[in-house]
């Protein structure tokens, strides 16, 4: 299902956004099968880490790599899903879900896998617009499905799903770590996947 | 469907559903055309003489209204994040967003301009100058206003920044898109001048744009 496994490093990351240094110092290896919860407190810089990770934001120093095994780094191979959903509201679920495989080079068939794994086929034709906050959640993250990128970079997935969601959402997650994939999610809720290791960021003391 | 057939794809639908802005830059280029010829008034001499220019005054401001949106909604419902991720060259993103613009606001302009053109009492030999400098023109409007869209996507209500930032690098498309209409309606030898240099002025906004607009996206992610 998952391209050939990728390990992710970064090095000595440090990010600033309006002048203030939000992070530094942050370093990790992620390799395939592996996943990362990412902890803070607001503020603490965990959507800065994900944004800088999937290369939407310039650090200000230290670097992120994408290797395939023993090879030269390749390009970012890592999808985000940050807490916009990134629906458009005047387009049907699945007008969106179809615009998302052909902006990801995927298969006709991706999209019926998300379907599936998302439980979508209730409100499939449905105006993303009228949709409920849990149900847009779910119709936003099928994208991890439709993508099959071998890195998941997920800020907060599970805030406002109900507990059958949630319950797939882990499932969805455990699925791509057995496959060679890997994922950083940052999440407050109690999030039980296996293995998983918990990465805790600190909010760096205001500069006076 | 490659990406950027299905971002064209989607923005049309997008501008062509309710809400969207394709409807709304006809409505307003009708509403100055029509207004226009209120305040003129029954002087149809003066009306034939300027009716070419009017119409491309009114379609650079229908235009203008439109520019805001390009990448802004994008961005705040996340899925400027999603393009510029999946996006294997930004400037090429950049111009599908301009095509898109173009599709859903230009040739929406195009096609009403020969009805109001009969408001304007617009002289018969007017319109095919008119349609053809508008047609030669208004992508350059489009790819201009993308660029300006782009450096304004993460300011809140950036219309007025927008309009600062085009105005000057719209003049020589309203000079000689003007200009080409009034010299072909006349019969003039000006007619193919105007036009050469209206194209020049689109195919230089087409080489400049889409590389100015991915540096303006890139340095406005945060």
């Amino acid at each position: 299902m998952v391209e050939p496994p990728f390990s992710l490093s970064a090095r000595d990351l440090r990010a600033s956004r309006g002048g203030r240094d939000i992070f530094e110092g942050v370093s990790f290896v992620l390799a395939p099968g592996e996943a990362i919860l990412l902890r803070g407190a607001n503020g603490a810089g965990k959507t800065t880490l994900l944004r800088a990770v999937a290369g939407l934001l310039r650090p200000a120093g230290g670097a992120v790599e994408f290797c395939r095994d023993t090879e030269e780094p390749t390009e970012n191979a890592a999808i985000y899903c940050g807490v916009q959903n990134g629906l458009k509201a005047a387009l049907s679920v699945r007008e969106n879900l179809d615009f998302w495989v052909s902006l990801y080079g995927a298969e006709k068939k991706a999209a019926n896998d998300a379907i599936n794994r998302f439980e979508l086929r209730g409100f499939i034709d449905r105006r993303a617009g009228a949709l409920s906050t849990g149900q847009a959640r779910r119709a936003g993250l099928a994208r991890l499905v439709i993508a099959q990128c071998p890195v998941w970079l997920v800020d907060e997935p599970v805030a406002a799903m109900d507990r059958d969601g949630v319950a797939r959402f882990i499932q969805l997650v455990v699925d791509h770590l057995g496959c060679g994939g890997s994922a950083i999610i940052a999440s407050h809720d109690a999030l039980d996947i296996p293995g998983a290791r918990t990465m805790t960021m600190s909010a760096k003391a205001a500069a006076p | 469907m490659s990406a950027l057939a299905a971002i064209i794809w989607r923005d049309v639908r997008l501008a062509f559903r309710a809400g969207g802005g394709a409807l709304q830059a006809v409505a307003f280029f009708a509403l100055v055309v029509v207004l226009f010829s209120l305040a003129v008034g029954p002087d149809i001499a003066l009306m034939r003489k300027i009716a070419g220019p009017v119409l491309w005054t009114a379609a650079l401001l229908a235009t203008l209204i439109s520019l805001d949106q390009i990448w802004r909604a994008d961005r705040e419902d996340g899925s400027l994040d999603i393009i510029v991720e999946t996006s294997d060259a930004l400037p090429l993103t950049a111009a599908a967003k301009a095509a898109a613009h173009w599709f859903s606001t230009g040739l929406p302009l195009i096609i009403a301009t020969p009805i109001l053109g009969v408001i304007l009492n617009l002289p018969a030999s007017a319109y095919v100058p008119v349609l053809m400098s508008l047609a030669i023109g208004t992508p350059g409007l489009s790819l201009i206003g993308a660029f300006a869209s782009a450096l304004a996507v993460s300011l809140p209500r950036a219309n007025l920044l927008i309009s600062i930032i085009v105005a000057p690098l719209y003049a020589p498309i309203l000079i000689f898109g003007a200009g080409a209409s009034i010299a072909g309606a006349a019969g003039a030898a000006q007619y193919a001048p105007n036009l050469m240099l209206l194209g020049a002025a689109t195919l230089f906004a087409a080489l400049f744009s889409p590389i100015a607009s991915a540096a303006a996206l890139r340095s406005n992610l945060d």
